[in-house]
């Protein structure tokens, strides 16, 4: 017994060696990184020596030769399936790095030319008595029509989407529910025109035609928020343990307390990175407003009820239309403003997410 | 192990009920009718304002390509270029979009590092923050200069197809700018739900395919792409949905024309939604009701769309 044969080294987890190693080669770990490494020194260098260097170019040059490149070598060293498994490989990293290309492109544009009229001045005045080709007014009216619009759509729509949510989650049952969550779902879908063009119809019947204000907009916008609140909502309030509830039960504690005392503030993060997410939404939502708020206020308007109102997004929709070079200055400012507004309700709601969120059990 | 059936977890049956339990209920059910009854008024408003226009309408609203309805009698108007391009456009995104997002879910979740994947899963979601009218800035401010060339290579050498037939735009602002924009727009929702649904690939089945020495490739071949279908497609189709009714981005990048045309590098198709924001601020006569009366057509097609979506993903989820 003590003629122990040498065993073969056992095969570690993940893509360890497999038997069509034994006939085949393969290549070495490390092959792929440097076959694109050198594929883009080289076809960098071929580029500049024909003077013809662009990152495009380039960027497409080398991920093709490294496609053929490592396709052929695999084949004839590893044999042919695993030669097509490098080609997915390939593939979907490139998918990647395609999606991120658009990405990487608006961002450096929006920020390589709205910088140069963004600043203080711009934030702080209102194109009133500016003509448009001048070189000079700003967007404050703009910042505060959208916080003013955004704000009332805020205000409608979560007590509607939290409620929502609650009745989902708390008290619906059977059909109902379904078809509650089933049009929530569509709901989603409506594209934001036809909510302006709701909102359009509405107006004509309730004031008669042509007339536009914030209000109207902060309601366009509410109905496309309203779904993404109950939807982001209806998930936080299921994460509530339902020990919580019925511990709080038999206590005696009637079911409407419960849920004000006990689900929503134990969901309290959750529901406020829903509704930021939601806000984050709409914020940037244009078609609406052009239909509701109009396109063609210039000054400082705080009244919702009293005449048209500008938002960032109409804004930079009106400067372009107008066309000139001051008018794209505009627009591209008003387009990083926008962004990092975006961007700022994005981080700030999953930062609220993650340090307040309740420990999943 | 004496188990006795669990009481369901509602509140104790005292009797009468309390007055905040019952106004409570009352508010929440509320909201939720309150939603169906916004959606059912979404349609009605639709329909009401859309008629006047219909009805005075002297062409067939299906069939005429022509838009004259700013007059006080007789207008003449209909949706059949208009919906022509929305589909165009739409079919054209999704072409390009799916294999792309089918491409990214799976380097999420079978490909990058593990530590990196959630990281880069909302790296993939930023592209959703960005506001449409961003991407119209962008689209027509940056990308369509840069395709103007790019198209001119394309009828020289692709010319001999119809769709690529010249001479191509030399503004680039066509209705293929508009769908390679629309393409990266619905990007986030095909891969949020293809990721969601690879995720969800039984361990066993993809481990069982790796045991019996597949490459990657195979194992997401044979295990995870059967499984994902019904995700990817609900996906999709959600995509499709955002794609039939993206206004701003298709307004700023397409050139204001309107014909039914099926050349994608030439400017003069339109999109429905496109359309209403760009003559919304000049119409007269009938013509905010025949605005109207395109929206219900856009209404109808997305609800169509989107309710398919739904069904497809529900069904998938009730298989496996």
């Amino acid at each position: 017994m003590s003629t122990t044969t040498t065993q073969p080294p056992a095969p570690g987890p993940g893509p360890g060696p497999t038997r069509s190693d034994l006939r085949h080669g393969s290549l070495p770990n490390r092959f792929p990184a440097a076959l694109l490494a050198s594929c883009a020194a080289v076809v960098a260098g071929v580029l500049l020596a024909f003077g013809a260097f662009g990152f495009l170019l380039w960027g497409l040059l080398t991920a093709v030769s490294y496609a053929v490149i490592v396709v052929t070598a695999s084949a004839r060293v590893e044999g042919g399936r695993k030669a097509t498994d490098r080609l997915v490989t390939a593939l979907v990293y490139g998918c990647f790095v395609l999606a991120m290309l658009p990405l990487a492109s608006v961002l450096w544009t929006v920020v390589g030319n709205g910088l140069a009229r963004f600043d203080g001045y711009f934030l702080t005045v209102s194109m009133n008595g500016v003509l448009p080709s001048m070189d000079a007014g700003g967007a404050y009216h703009a910042v505060v029509g959208t916080l003013a619009i955004t704000g009332m759509a805020t205000l409608i729509s979560v007590p509607i989407g939290v409620m929502t949510a609650v009745y989902l989650v708390e008290y619906a049952q059977g059909r109902m529910k379904r078809t509650i969550m089933f049009f929530v779902d569509v709901m989603t879908g409506i594209p934001s025109i036809v909510a302006g063009l709701f909102v359009v119809a509405l107006w004509i019947m309730l004031f008669g035609p042509g007339r536009t204000n914030g209000a109207a907009g902060a309601i366009a916008l509410a109905v496309l928020m309203v779904p993404v609140v109950v939807r982001s909502s209806e998930e936080m309030l299921r994460l509530v343990p339902q020990d919580l509830r019925e511990a709080s039960y038999a206590l005696g504690v009637p079911k409407w307390r419960t849920i004000t005392k006990v689900v929503l503030p134990t969901s309290a993060a959750g529901l406020t990175t829903g509704i930021m997410l939601a806000i984050a939404r709409v914020i940037g939502e244009t078609a609406p407003l052009i239909l509701t708020a109009g396109t063609s206020a210039v000054s400082i308007n705080w009244n919702l009820f009293d005449g048209q109102m500008m938002s960032l997004p109409v804004f930079i929709y009106s400067q372009v239309r107008m066309g000139g070079a001051v008018n794209y200055e505009r627009a591209w400012a008003a387009a990083l403003t926008l962004i990092l507004v975006v961007m700022l309700l994005f981080f700030l709601a999953r930062m609220i997410g993650r340090l307040f969120a309740p420990k999943a059990s | 192990m004496t188990t006795t059936d669990a009481p369901k977890a509602a509140p104790p049956p005292t009797g009468k009920r309390r007055i905040g339990d019952v106004a409570f209920a009352g508010l929440a059910r509320g909201s939720g009718i309150l939603i169906l009854l916004i959606l059912a008024g979404v349609a009605a408003f639709l329909i009401v304002q859309a008629w006047p226009s219909l009805a005075a309408n002297t062409a067939n609203f299906l069939t005429t390509t022509e838009w004259d309805p700013n007059v006080r009698e007789e207008p003449a108007f209909g949706v059949a270029a208009l919906a022509f391009g929305t589909v165009l456009a739409a079919a054209i995104a999704l072409l390009l979009a799916t294999p792309v997002a089918i491409g990214i879910a799976l380097f999420i979740v079978f490909y990058s590092p593990r530590r990196l994947s959630s990281l880069l899963g909302y790296l993939v979601d930023l592209l959703a923050a960005i506001p449409s009218v961003v991407y119209g800035l962008w689209g027509i401010g940056f990308l369509a200069p840069q395709l103007v060339p790019v198209y001119e290579a394309m009828t020289r050498y692709l010319g001999w197809i119809p769709l690529f037939a010249g001479p191509a735009s030399t503004s680039a602002r066509t209705i293929l700018t508009a769908g390679v924009v629309l393409a990266v727009m619905i990007l986030p929702i095909i891969t949020a739900m293809s990721r969601d649904v690879f995720r969800q690939t039984p361990q066993g089945h993809r481990e069982a395919a790796l045991a019996m020495g597949a490459t990657r490739w195979e194992m997401i071949r044979l295990a995870v792409l059967p499984f994902g279908r019904s995700g990817v497609i609900g996906g999709s189709m959600l995509g499709l949905g955002r794609a039939l009714g993206e206004t701003m981005a298709v307004a700023m990048i397409l050139s204001p024309s309107l014909v039914l045309s099926w050349n994608l590098l030439q400017s003069g198709n339109q999109t429905i939604a496109a359309h209403i924001a760009l003559q919304y601020p000049e119409a007269t006569g009938y013509g905010v009701s025949a605005l109207i009366a395109a929206g219900l057509v856009l209404f109808a097609i997305t609800l169509v769309v989107n309710m398919g979506a739904r069904y497809v993903v529900a069904r998938g989820n009730k298989e496996s």
